[in-house]
């Protein structure tokens, strides 16, 4: 298959200390890497080098035109803003020289509706703002989505729906997908591979033969992924 | 010197700029730190006056430095950049007041006026208006993306630091041609208020921007026929006539 990232020994430091370390790993098209990892872990710092908001050491190659859609975990933007989607997917075809495009089709393919792109994006749920990035994201149409914890908004029921899409979204445009996550029916139902990381690379490798108890522990710390793993059945519990 | 109706012209072209960069400045909420800003102009007009040249060229030199210093300060985004920036510009203030010598000089460069405009200050003032209306129209996208957030911003290949850089230099460019009939004190005033008005009366994007531009063009008109009608000081009624503005705005009830 054509490789379509590779990265080699990758460091990154804040003020001298270092966040992240020694990480290595490939992505091909069409492939979808999971990164797992406890939080603080530098699973976000990883993905903001990948796409060069962030400098680093060691190596990030993409191959040359790779076009990279980031659909970021929070969005510290001020809930008063008076903007919408529709404001944003403008501004985005504007600033990318995109002639043709359209608001409704890039709404729909993301499963929101035109009620959606006339709402200040304070005003919208968690899920309808997380498809609202996805579709911003999609805008240019990249070839690699990285998506940070695309879940982490949003409640139990909708999780799944997210995940759906990410994946139908993958099937029809033919995209590769890097996707933090912390859920692990995901990791082995869509991974092609998982990347464990904590400050550095733990394990990269096929979910089913890469991850295992011992991995797991390395990763998390003993008994920890257990909780991990397992506190969103606990919620659907708790809200059952 | 140039008769009254270019002054008119000019005050409402900088109005217009001053409107649209205020919009953008209060999404950004960099308002306060632009506001004050405009008094980093004082000891510049004061080193023209000592100099015997043009104000506006004194004025301009120490805004575009003022400028340089806000933006580093604002790319190390450290805790103390606000500390540093009210130091600055308070002993801006300060140093600009022990320049002045004369207590009617010092007037006129704290709070404006526009006594003996003249072809150059007019031309000058026209174009600065006019380069910051169509160069934020060009930028508009990229800011409103930044606006939204700068990772995405950067993931979308745009130059957050030299955009930002931009947006600064326009702001000082906006407060220049604003300082000859405004002055170094209140000339940050049309930037802020018209725009908090319009935030209050509006709920979308592009009715906020026009707004804005609106509002901050109706306090400079109704300042001048007031100003000419009850002499007073243009400066000061234009900004008195914002500040009116945004107190009736704020009896509409937010949804």
């Amino acid at each position: 298959m054509d490789k379509l990232l590779s990265v080699k020994n990758l460091s990154v430091s804040f003020e001298g200390k270092p966040v992240i370390s020694g990480i290595s790993f490939d992505l091909s098209v069409g492939e979808n890497l999971a990164i797992i990892g406890p939080n603080g872990s530098g699973k976000t710092v990883l993905l903001k080098s990948l796409i060069g908001i962030l400098p680093y050491n060691g190596e990030v190659s993409w191959t040359p035109h790779t076009k990279i859609g980031y659909v970021p975990q929070k969005i510290d933007a001020d809930r008063h803003l008076p903007l919408t989607i529709e404001n944003l997917l403008h501004a985005k075809a504007g600033a990318i020289g995109l002639k043709k495009f359209s608001v409704k089709n890039s709404l729909e393919e993301v499963g929101l509706g035109h009620s959606a792109a006339k709402t200040p994006i304070g005003h919208l749920s968690g899920g309808e703002f997380q498809r609202a990035l996805i579709a911003f994201a999609l805008l240019g149409n990249p070839k690699v989505l990285l998506f940070d914890e695309p879940t982490a908004s949003i409640d139990v029921s909708g999780e799944e729906l997210i995940y759906e899409l990410i994946h139908e979204l993958q099937d029809k445009r033919g995209i590769s997908a890097i996707v933090v996550s912390h859920d692990l029916s995901f990791v082995y139902n869509y991974a092609t591979n998982v990347l464990c990381v904590n400050k550095t690379g733990l394990c990269f490798g096929p979910p089913e033969k890469t991850l295992n108890a011992q991995v797991l522990e390395k990763v998390y710390g003993p008994h920890k992924y257990f909780h991990h793993f397992h506190h969103k059945d606990q919620e659907e519990h708790k809200n059952a | 010197m140039l008769s009254p109706i270019y002054s008119i012209i000019l005050a409402v072209l900088a109005a217009a700029a001053a409107g649209l960069v205020g919009s953008f400045a209060l999404m950004k909420k960099t308002v306060l730190a632009g506001d004050v800003m405009s008094h980093v102009a004082i000891p510049g007009l004061g080193l023209a006056l000592i100099w015997n040249i043009n104000p506006l060229i004194g004025g301009a030199a120490t805004l575009l430095l003022g400028a340089i210093i806000i933006w580093r300060l604002e790319e190390k985004t450290s805790l103390s950049s606000e500390a540093a920036i009210g130091v600055i510009f308070a002993s801006s203030v300060a140093l600009g007041a022990l320049l002045i010598n004369s207590k009617e000089e010092l007037i006129d460069a704290l709070f404006g006026g526009f006594g003996g405009l003249s072809t150059n200050e007019f031309i000058f003032g026209v174009a600065a208006s006019l380069f910051v209306i169509i160069v934020l129209w060009i930028l508009r996208n990229k800011l409103i993306i930044n606006l939204f957030s700068s990772d995405l911003a950067a993931s979308a290949n745009i130059n957050t630091s030299g955009l930002n850089l931009w947006f600064i230099i326009l702001f000082a460019l906006t407060i220049l041609s604003g300082l000859r009939f405004l002055g170094a004190l209140l000339a940050g005033a049309l930037i802020i208020v018209p725009a908090a008005a319009a935030r209050q009366l509006t709920h979308s994007l592009g009715w906020f921007i026009g707004m804005s531009t609106l509002l901050s063009v109706v306090s400079v008109i109704l300042g001048f026929i007031i100003s000419n009608t009850y002499g007073l000081e243009l400066g000061p009624t234009v900004v008195v006539v914002a500040a009116g503005i945004f107190v009736l705005s704020l009896l509409k009830k937010k949804e």
